[in-house]
């Protein structure tokens, strides 16, 4: 069968070229490493939840500048259904902040402020002091702002490689004249793209498990829900960026211009991946975000990794990150035109 | 005249690049078991019209058919044998490895494939380099395992862009001893393009392309009369001084 020849040729060539193997499934791994290491959070502007604040609190939490909303009543589901970043429940002298903890960064921020207006609160009233009860929706007080980066970092990771190295091979084939000579042959437009989608996805695969593995078993990251959705989500991610990486080859007439596009269509995907909070961005780069593979591929991760959804929650994404392959599939056909009509 | 079979008519052919016209209403026949040779200067245009041929780029005016069905027809494209100018061939794979993915794209058996593939290999003599990796074949050994793929499936039409440029003399003259074997013995028709002269001496019919013009067509023989000259290349010189 002609799709199992051209797969076959596709790992062939794979195989021999060590280099990109190594960039493909180590590169991510010494970036991740890098950046466990490295990386330190920021903040944006947090809203909390407030129940049973007297005036004095209220004005304490005012001049510390933390936005807050009242509550007749209020529990974690507030938290999560109002949007707000915690929930301060103040009952007779017990003081209980619930926090989102989706940004461990803000949490932390939030947690600062409040024992902050407290303490001041405390030296007002003469030392009565209130204790503070912490409890935390996602995560604990140990998570890390990496953990909530990494989920993101792993598609990222995987998309970008994939994107690059599935791009450059189509491309080389369009370079050296084989794509010409492949339209010589009987061969369907659909079974070569057909065959570049087996034959990269196949590395694709291997390169989403040892990353997600390393990711978990290693750095030990997060990893609160099932890794198998984990997998399928990269693994349509992967077929995004396949699909996209060869398309996008056929607008580029030589590597180098290959790799421009990664300014132009790699790198903005990230601000929209969950990095940087996208609920602070106005409304029309929010919009933005909505047309970026990696903003839905984000968005399950993170709720699969880090706050234990199941498949359920993120079927939204998945069908969004489905619809992208589709349509790129569908283009990459169509695109193959330039070389033979039928 | 008696009914004759046409194998490849190509009807009134137009192909412009961008403001360029680079092909003008080309029309051309050829008959089922001849050797049709393109000659002309470089940049004349008969890579393009070729490549219009098989199919891989289509025309803006005008039609090529093959076999009576137009082209690209994926059907025909299994009776067609091409060799581009430039090789195109995977050179991370074995001599041996790119023969047989080309050779699988056409259906074919297990078993004839490996007579196919040994085959082709000996005819361009290449038998004991095909464990070697592309890359570090010479310019030749690629010119010849080109040659190699275009004939593994044993096509009924070969068309040939330039296969003997870099061949040594002697190889070159055992490639067209095989050709004309093709032809005698299989009826096979083959298209060849080539600045040889006394190459385009042995084909049946050689056509001339200048400024994306088929200038004169014929059998050698009859073009050299019509001039009155020895030598296929005054033709050439002489047709071209005519041009406007
Ligand atoms: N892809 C292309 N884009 C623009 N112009 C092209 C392209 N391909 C060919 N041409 C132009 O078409 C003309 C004919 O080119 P073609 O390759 O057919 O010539 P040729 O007769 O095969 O020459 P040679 O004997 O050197 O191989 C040339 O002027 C060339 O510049
Ligand atoms: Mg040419």
């Amino acid at each position: 069968m002609r799709i199992q020849a051209l797969v076959k040729r596709i790992i062939r060539q794979m195989l021999r070229d060590k280099r990109t193997l190594a960039l493909l499934f180590f590169a991510p791994l010494i970036v991740l490493t890098l950046m466990y290491f490295f990386f330190n959070g920021n903040g944006n502007d947090p809203v909390i939840g407030v129940v049973g604040a007297d005036e004095r609190l209220a004005v304490l939490l005012e001049e510390r500048e933390i936005q807050f909303e009242r509550f007749e009543a209020a529990d974690p589901q507030t938290v999560i259904e109002e949007e707000l970043d915690g929930l301060l429940d103040v009952e007779n002298s017990s003081l209980k902040l619930t926090l989102l903890n989706d940004d461990p960064s803000v949490a932390r921020s939030i947690l600062v402020q409040i024992n902050q207006a407290l303490l001041m609160q405390n030296a007002a009233a003469g030392g009565n002091a209130l204790a503070l009860e912490t409890e935390y929706i996602y995560g604990s007080e140990d998570t890390e702002f990496f953990d909530v980066l990494s989920p993101v970092l792993i598609g990222f990771f995987v998309f970008f490689f994939v994107f690059l190295i599935s791009g450059i091979g189509l491309l080389k084939e369009r370079t050296s004249g084989t794509l010409e000579r492949l339209m010589a042959t009987p061969i369907r437009r659909w079974e070569l793209v057909a065959a570049y989608l087996a034959g990269y996805g196949l590395f694709a695969i291997i390169q989403t498990v040892i990353v997600v593995s390393f990711s978990v078993l290693v750095l030990d990251v997060v990893l609160v829900g099932s890794i198998w959705h984990v997998i399928l989500t990269n693994l349509l991610l992967a077929l995004v960026a396949l699909s996209l990486g060869t398309l996008l080859s056929s607008f580029a007439s030589s590597e180098f211009q290959m790799v421009q596009f990664i300014p132009v269509v790699v790198i903005p995907q990230i601000f929209f991946a969950g990095i940087f909070p996208v609920d602070g961005m106005v409304d029309w780069l929010q919009g933005i975000g909505r047309i970026m593979p990696i903003y839905y591929a984000a968005d399950a991760l993170k709720s699969v990794m880090y706050k234990g959804q199941g498949l359920a929650d993120i079927s939204g994404d998945l069908l969004a990150l489905g619809v992208f392959a589709i349509v790129f599939i569908g283009l990459n056909i169509v695109a193959l035109k330039k070389h033979r009509k039928l | 005249m008696l009914f004759v079979s046409i194998e490849i008519d190509v009807k009134g052919v137009s192909k412009s690049y961008g403001k360029t016209k680079v092909l003008q209403g080309i029309n051309l026949q050829i008959q089922p078991g001849q050797i049709y040779g393109l000659i002309g200067p470089s940049g004349s245009g008969k890579t393009t019209l070729v490549k219009l041929i098989v199919g891989i780029d289509s025309a803006d005016e005008g039609q090529v058919e093959v076999f009576g069905k137009s082209m690209p027809n994926l059907e025909l494209l299994q009776d067609i044998g091409y060799m581009a100018q430039a090789d195109a061939l995977y050179l991370e794979l074995t001599g041996y490895e790119n023969l047989a993915f080309f050779a699988s794209l056409y259906p074919m058996k297990k078993t004839e494939l490996t007579k196919r593939i040994a085959y082709a290999a000996e005819l361009v003599k290449l038998t004991g380099e095909l464990k070697k990796k592309v890359a570090a074949y010479s310019g030749g050994m690629k010119r010849r395992l080109s040659l190699a793929i275009a004939l593994v499936h044993d096509p009924k039409i070969l068309i040939l862009d330039e296969p003997t440029v870099g061949i040594d003399p002697e190889l070159r003259l055992s490639i067209w001893n095989e050709l004309m074997h093709l032809k005698n013995e299989h009826q096979k028709t083959i298209l060849i393009t080539t600045h040889v002269m006394d190459e385009a001496e042995k084909c049946d019919i050689v056509a001339m392309v200048r400024s994306g013009a088929l200038l004169k067509s014929g059998s050698p023989a009859d073009l050299k009369a019509a001039y009155g000259v020895r030598q296929l290349e005054e033709v050439f010189l002489q047709a071209g001084r005519e041009q406007p």
